[in-house]
């Protein structure tokens, strides 16, 4: 499965250091970005099917496919908006509040 | 065109002569909404690419804002993009406009100068597009028919310049450029094709090497694109005056770069004006040299970026400085004034500087009424400068006013 990897970020010393204009190569992700998630989405791997209709509609493309044919969720990147357990026609994923942890 | 003359001169309006200007440059699309006095520019391309003489791709959209939207998508995906507009079209543009400046898109556009509503009214002003100067474009004001087609080719080989990578707006006035007739050199399409290379960005989609195009920014990094976006347009001056020296070796016209001054050398007083009116005050200055007065010009090709050093240089020494507007920032005064006395500002011995705002809604500038501008320049000397006289006036107003 191509996820993309978390690179470096380097902060510019120079202006010279900025690309030219707002425009880089795509992709290039410095940190992840879950944050504001107040439930996530947990799937019952009995229950899925291997549709893979929420992989296709997760707005972030936080899902990926598994080896064996199932679904798992990228929590880093995973926003908690529930399209995927709201598309899901098996109720295979739940929104699960997430507990305050420090 | 029908008209041809000769091989390479020919009788054409001032739109007629953008629009082979943009034949000549090979732009791959194009995308506009008519509107007046524009309309011709965007008619002779759009029956350039019906027979064929020009390979591009029209886009007929339907408003200036998707004008705008187009020819930025074109640039975003390597193409040289072309576009055109007027008045409240171009206002029509503004949001876009910033847009393309920001993301580095060199799209070449040329505006026809026009008064904007209310009153309603498609006569000529600069008031359209110096509400525009602060949207990042770099800004050309053109005096004929032959410098709208010249600084067409030169616009995209400046605005595509790897240090520059800057939207370029080029200016003719309304009516009197876009709908008079002159004698036009046309250039060689292989000397141009030798003088405007491929156009080659870094910011490109592509799926060989795909690319976030226009990400946003948190606090920590806005101030740098924009200063970046700054510094790009500081820099294209020493690429204005590279590209017009180069364009005079190979078409044998170049324009002086940033301004261009007449009898400055040994003048008294300087007008400075920009677009059409300045061949009318090139004469005005003729015949004030004839009565022994020391008139000198100073015609602003560029506004954006603003030829601050060479205003200096041109009129720094000089009693008195008139600056003609054909605009009114209200509730201040023209925004050339604004702009040619803060170059002023950094001279320790200021010349007396008055603003003349002519000109609004098309009415006519006459030589008669620049030689009176002359005269006020010289009589505000005469009075000397502590004496209080009025530092913006109106001519030819067709009513007394007070105050």
């Amino acid at each position: 499965m191509l996820k993309p990897e978390i690179k470096n970020y380097v902060t510019p010393k120079h202006i010279r250091d900025y690309p030219t204009g707002p425009s880089f190569e795509a992709g290039h992700l410095v940190s992840i970005n879950a944050g504001w998630r107040t439930f996530k989405p947990v799937v019952d791997i009995n229950v899925c099917t291997g549709c893979y209709q929420c992989y296709l509609l997760c707005p972030d493309g936080a899902i990926s496919k598994t080896d064996n044919k199932k679904i798992e969720f990228d929590y880093s990147f995973c926003k908690g908006c529930g399209v995927c357990a709201h598309e899901c026609s098996f109720n295979a994923i739940s929104m699960v509040k997430e507990e305050l942890t420090k | 065109m029908k008209t041809q003359m000769s091989k390479q001169k020919v009788f054409i309006s001032g739109d007629e002569a953008v629009a082979l200007g943009v034949r000549l440059a090979r732009p791959h699309v194009i995308s506009a909404y008519p509107i007046t006095p524009q309309t011709i520019v965007v008619e002779r391309l759009s029956e350039m690419v019906e027979d064929g003489s020009l390979k591009a791709r029209y886009i007929h959209v339907e408003s200036e804002h998707s004008a705008m939207s187009a020819a930025m998508g074109a640039s975003a995906v390597g193409a040289r993009a072309f576009t055109a507009t007027s008045s409240q079209g171009l206002l029509y543009m503004a949001e876009g406009m910033h847009y393309a400046s920001g993301g580095r898109m060199p799209i070449v556009m040329m505006n026809a100068n026009r008064s904007l509503a209310l009153p309603w009214s498609i006569f000529g002003d600069h008031r359209d597009s110096l509400s525009m100067l602060d949207s990042g474009w770099i800004q050309v004001y053109v005096e004929d028919a032959q410098e709208a087609l010249d600084m067409t080719i030169q616009a995209f080989r400046i605005a595509e310049d790897a240090a520059v990578l800057t939207p370029f707006m080029i200016n003719l006035d309304g009516f009197i450029l876009t709908h008079t007739y002159e004698i036009v050199d046309i250039p060689d399409q292989s000397k141009v094709d030798s003088f405007l290379p491929v156009f080659k960005t870094p910011n490109k989609m592509s799926l060989e090497k795909p690319k976030s195009m226009g990400f946003s920014t948190s606090p920590a990094d806005n101030m740098e694109f924009k200063y970046q976006q700054h510094k790009a347009m500081l820099d294209a001056k020493d690429i204005i005056h590279s590209v017009d020296k180069e364009f005079g070796k190979t078409f044998g016209r170049s324009y002086g770069g940033m301004i261009d001054s007449y009898n400055c050398e040994d003048a008294d007083y300087v007008l400075v004006t920009a677009g059409s009116v300045t061949g009318t005050a090139r004469i005005a200055v003729d015949n004030l040299r004839s009565r022994g007065i020391k008139a000198g010009l100073v015609k602003l090709r560029y506004l954006r970026p603003f030829p601050d050093e060479e205003v200096r240089a041109a009129a720094g020494d000089v009693k008195a400085i008139g600056v003609l507007d054909k605009d009114i920032s209200f509730g201040y005064e023209g925004t050339i004034f604004t702009n040619v006395n803060s170059a002023l500002a950094h001279l320790s011995i200021r010349p007396v500087s008055i603003n003349f705002i002519a000109g609004l809604g098309g009415r006519d500038i006459s030589i008669k009424d620049i030689e009176g501008i002359y005269h006020d320049l010289e009589e505000a000397v005469t009075v000397g400068k502590d004496k209080s006289f009025a530092k913006v006036r109106y001519v030819n107003m067709g009513v007394e006013i007070d105050g």
